[in-house]
């Protein structure tokens, strides 16, 4: 079962290189992200057993972070038939700088997109820290190309600053990983899973094991998005496909919490939750400062969504290091991918239709394209934690951690950083979408695709269920995943 | 024993053999006959049967330039070993009287050329005092890391401690950065190619024949005379440690450390023919690269468990060895 | 044996030293692929009254990557950019090189307070990876160009490499050829990034990349 899980999007993925026609090929594209849809459904009847010896094993978190991985793709593989259709061979324009621009070819595209799922599966699954490495460099090898799918300077640009800082990061994270074995020294045979060394905990050496968290901490926190090492995030997402920026912010950003996750539980295990705990914090305090500093007064829409991603990565640190509330950040992981996808998909047809990532230039979207308007507005509702959606109930048991836990001035802080980006995002999108279409807007094509119309819809309609009831299942799932990764 | 009292008469009396090696080496490299190994014994004898003019604007710094040159070479000559043999003079840190001394003799020789106010000998001057400023940093250092590895603070015991097994001891592979950074001092020092051309006749590119320009005669004889001893002693540094034969028979040692030395001549010969000179920027990065070679080393070796000469640092006693 | 150790030691330290101190680019990829071949054959030197298979297979697999592989790609980006053959740092290379020596000293002083964990011979190797690790962030850090930026991350990757194997890290198999195939595929990645740079525009300047800011 779980060499399926990997690999079907592997084998898929380079299958996709050599098909020559497009159709088959998007046809492969669907049909691999139903089937790994279906395999992971399958796991929630009852987990696979281990494989490699112990180094790939499906546990409660795994499963709950795959499923969403796997969720999103499917949503991003229907969006993606839409987008290479229109994308395809054509030259399109670009408005900043005025030149014409090519696209990379789909077969690229499309394969590295199905590499992309095989790594993030690779990653969830991997229990030994050798392998879960292995695993996160490799989503960031494969997702380079995908973002250079627009051949542009911005694109091109944005590519090497996410290749150099996270692979420079990742690096950073290696040497976590052998000081981490360092620790663990008395027992030289000792697996290096996460079960093993919480299992064995009190043998570590501390010193050792405080040195690999850092490491972890700022390897792993530059692929997650966590300031100050977030730099490389609003251009990448920004510059990249909308198709990949939900992946790369729904999906990805998940990996690199679920390996510090992992890396927290033999820490905890260890008796050092509140070391751990208080960088969290401090790191998750000061990613929220930085996004709300930066979504303010932000010019380019894309943008903002990206620095609205290091927020919600800042708020998953700061309720994993609040130590109560990890399982209120895991469901906010949930809802926050979730939304955060559907916000991206719907911004690729507000780019199809605008023509422009500039805020300035785009008014009156509900009268001029008001589907994805609507959604526009919606979205913008969501993620900044507004009820009747999801992430407001997820936000709410994390600020009611931190207040049964005494934080009464970071909870406020919290609070204040949460309002500082909802005023700042409702300028934008408001404006974005009330009045009279701008100019460029007239000229907007009709919206008749399904299929870019549909992942969004549907991703809005799971968001906001899950903002009125939250599914027992779900809510045990994420209490599960919670013990797993040693919550307090 | 009477073998330390014999290296003495040698060095005196063989140092400018080793000017002749390196001219010979090269003009075999060029396809030439070359002038004779004894060459530099004639030139000697011929300036020193000549008279001497001295400029009225000079004073007697001018004067006893050469003198104390010559004087702190000889006396730099007494601390060196030669094939791990005791030296003259022994005793604790002598090791920074000897880089001292060095630079008594090359301060005077600075200074007589600023004596005489002419525009070369300063230009000549400024240089050879900036090279000297990253070159001694680099003796020094290199020295200390020697004593560190060998736990010995005077040059005698110091060379006396490195047998040929040195390199395999814990932390003796640094003492290989050493030499090479003794060998950049030696070239510098001397100086030699790649950091000043002995041959060359345009006074802008000249360093140190510049400085000694206006010294003529028995003067000049002096100069030559001293700047082969400080070749001497200088080899015997480098080839001490390059080259540490200790057979257990003092003749045989005395026969490796000359050969070693004509060796470090020989090799002199052939870089001075195989590179050209370098541009000046990059002669300081050079040296640069020395004074990093002795930091390194001296970061590297492994601290000897005894350094058992320190207390007799402070009651320093100056021994004049008569025994073996 | 030690000796052995030791002298890899500080030739890996000299050809650091090196790096820090090149203007030449291509002198600069040579070090570093001499670099990677002494690391390389590290665990051959540091075991040789116990070779195993493994260990052969392991250390020709990373001799073979480093020394031949990186240089290629890297030298083939640097052909297709034509002319610029300088290195073109902030830092100068003097004061890189009197940085150099201070990362050294503070990398012996972090190794002598690090607590002893591997076999005895191979204790020097933990400073020089330490050194190495530095000089590696310091040239990504302080040098112009996108080719540099990548050597910068290889002379990194050589530095935790060693550091791992000072401790006779026995990672399993599998997660070291992963970790080799990683940085391969990372190499190979940047070099066709580089290729790409080139010809958008038309320099290799990083530090003129500056389009996207806020």
């Amino acid at each position: 079962m779980i060499w399926a899980l990997l690999g079907v999007p592997m084998v898929a993925g380079a299958a996709a290189f050599l098909i020559r026609p497009d159709g088959p090929r998007r046809l492969l594209l669907l049909a691999a992200a139903l089937a790994h849809a279906l395999l992971t459904a399958a796991c929630w009847g009852g987990l696979p057993g281990p494989a490699l010896g112990g180094y790939l094993e499906l546990d409660a978190a795994g499963r709950l972070f795959l499923s969403l991985t796997s969720v999103l793709f499917l949503a991003a593989a229907v969006y993606a038939v839409g987008f290479l259709k229109s994308a395809g061979h054509t030259k399109e324009e670009e408005d900043a700088e005025g030149f014409l621009f090519d696209n990379a070819p789909e077969a690229v595209f499309t394969g590295c997109l199905l590499l992309f799922l095989g790594t993030m599966s690779l990653s969830a699954l991997s229990q030994h820290f050798g392998l879960l490495w292995v695993g996160i460099e490799a989503t960031t090898l494969v997702s380079a190309p995908l973002i250079h799918f627009h051949r542009q300077r911005r694109s091109l640009e944005a590519t090497w600053k996410y290749l150099l800082i996270c692979s420079v990061g990742i690096a950073l994270a290696l040497l976590g990983n052998f000081f981490l074995a360092v620790a663990a020294r008395l027992h030289p045979d000792l697996l290096m899973t996460g079960r093993e060394l919480a299992a064995h905990a009190a043998e570590l050496d501390v010193t050792w094991l405080k040195a690999a968290f850092l490491l972890f901490l700022v390897g792993y926190g530059t692929k997650m998005g966590l300031a100050p090492l977030h730099t490389w995030l609003p251009d990448a997402h920004s510059e990249a496909p909308s198709v990949v920026s939900a992946l790369l912010s729904g999906a990805l950003l998940n990996c690199a919490f679920l390996a510090l996750m992992r890396v927290n539980a033999v820490l905890c295990a260890a008796g050092l939750a509140d070391f751990t705990g208080g960088l969290f914090m401090g790191f998750g305090l000061l990613s929220m400062a930085v996004a709300a500093a930066f979504i303010i007064g932000q010019t380019d829409f894309k943008r903002m969504l990206a620095y609205s991603s290091v927020e919600h990565m800042g708020v998953l640190a700061f309720g994993v290091g609040l130590g109560s509330a990890a399982p209120a950040a895991l469901l906010h992981a949930v809802n926050h991918s979730l939304t955060k996808a559907m916000l991206f998909l719907t911004a690729g047809n507000l780019l199809a239709a605008a023509r422009t990532k500039s805020v300035g230039e785009i008014r009156g979207l509900l009268r001029a394209v008001p589907f994805s308007g609507f959604l526009w507005l919606m979205g913008f509702l969501a993620i900044t934690g507004s009820p009747p959606f999801g992430p407001f109930i997820s936000e709410l048991w994390i600020l009611q951690g931190a207040l049964s836990r005494h934080h009464g001035a970071l909870a406020a802080l919290y609070l204040a950083l949460l309002g500082a980006v909802f005023v700042g995002m409702a300028t934008i999108v408001l404006k974005m979408s009330h009045g009279e279409p701008s100019e460029r807007l007239k000229a907007a094509p009709a919206e008749d695709d399904p299929w870019r119309l549909w992942p969004p819809a549907l991703l809005a309609a799971a968001v906001l269920v899950l903002g009125l009831w939250v599914p027992r299942p779900l809510l045990n799932a994420v209490k599960e995943a919670a013990v797993v990764l040693g919550a307090r | 024993m009477q073998l330390s009292a014999l290296h003495l008469p040698l060095a005196l009396l063989g140092a400018p053999l080793l000017p002749g090696v390196i001219n010979r080496v090269k003009a075999f490299f060029a396809g030439r006959t070359g002038p004779s190994v004894l060459q530099p014994y004639l030139d000697l004898l011929k300036l020193l049967q000549k008279g001497a003019v001295y400029s009225r604007t000079t004073t007697w710094v001018f004067r006893a330039g050469p003198i104390v040159a010559l004087a702190s070479t000889t006396a730099a000559l007494t601390l060196l070993p030669l094939g791990g043999l005791p030296a003259l003079l022994a005793f604790p840190g002598d090791l920074v009287f000897f880089a001292y001394v060095l630079a008594l003799g090359r301060f005077f020789t600075v200074a007589a050329a600023l004596d005489t106010g002419s525009a070369f000998e300063g230009m000549g001057a400024s240089r050879e005092v900036w090279f000297a400023a990253l070159s001694e940093p680099a003796l020094l250092l290199g020295l200390a890391a020697m004593a560190r590895q060998t736990g010995k603070l005077s040059l005698t015991s110091l060379y006396a401690a490195l047998g040929p097994t040195v390199l395999l001891e814990p932390g003796g592979p640094a003492l290989l950065l050493v030499a090479a950074a003794l060998l950049i001092i030696f070239l510098a020092e001397n100086s030699r190619i790649p950091f000043d051309d002995p041959n060359t006749h345009l006074e802008l590119t000249m360093i140190h024949e510049v400085m000694v320009l206006d010294h003529g005669g028995p003067d000049f004889g002096l100069i030559q005379y001293a700047a082969a001893l400080k070749m001497w002693v200088l080899g015997a540094l480098a080839s001490g440690l390059l080259l540490p034969v200790r057979t257990g028979r003092p003749w045989l040692d005395l026969l490796a450390g000359l050969c070693g030395l004509f060796a470090v001549a020989l090799f002199t010969g052939v870089v001075e023919s195989v590179m050209a000179r370098l541009r000046l920027t990059r002669v300081s990065q050079l040296l640069a690269a020395a004074a990093a070679f002795s930091v390194l080393a001296l970061m590297l070796v492994r601290s000897a468990p005894a350094v058992s000469e320190v207390p007799r640092v402070l009651s320093a006693r100056i021994s004049l060895r008569t025994a073996p | 044996m030690s000796f052995w150790v030791e002298s890899l030691v500080i030739l890996v330290v000299l050809s650091n030293l090196r790096v820090l101190g090149a203007s030449r680019l291509s002198a600069c990829i040579q070090t570093v692929a001499f670099q990677g071949a002494l690391l390389g054959l590290l665990p051959v030197l540091a075991n040789l009254d116990a070779l195993t298979v493994r260990l052969l297979l392991q250390a020709g697999a990373s001799t073979f990557l480093k020394a031949a592989v990186f240089p290629w790609l890297l030298g083939r980006a640097l052909r297709q950019a034509g002319l610029q053959r300088e290195v073109e740092p902030f830092v100068g290379f003097t004061a890189s090189l009197a940085a150099g020596v201070l990362f050294l000293g503070a990398a012996l002083w972090l190794g002598a307070r690090l607590p002893q964990a591997g076999p005895e011979g191979l204790g020097r190797l933990v400073p020089t990876a330490l050194f190495t690790i530095f000089v590696g962030l310091f040239v990504i850090v302080s040098r112009r160009q996108a080719v540099t930026q990548v050597l910068g991350y290889l002379i990194l990757e050589n530095g935790i490499y060693a550091f791992g194997m000072a401790f006779a890290e026995h990672q399993p198999l599998l997660v070291e050829l992963g970790i080799l195939l990683d940085v391969f595929m990372a190499v190979f990645v940047m070099g066709i990034t580089l290729f790409h740079i080139h010809r958008e525009f038309d320099h290799l300047d990083t530090d003129r990349l500056t389009a996207l800011k806020d």
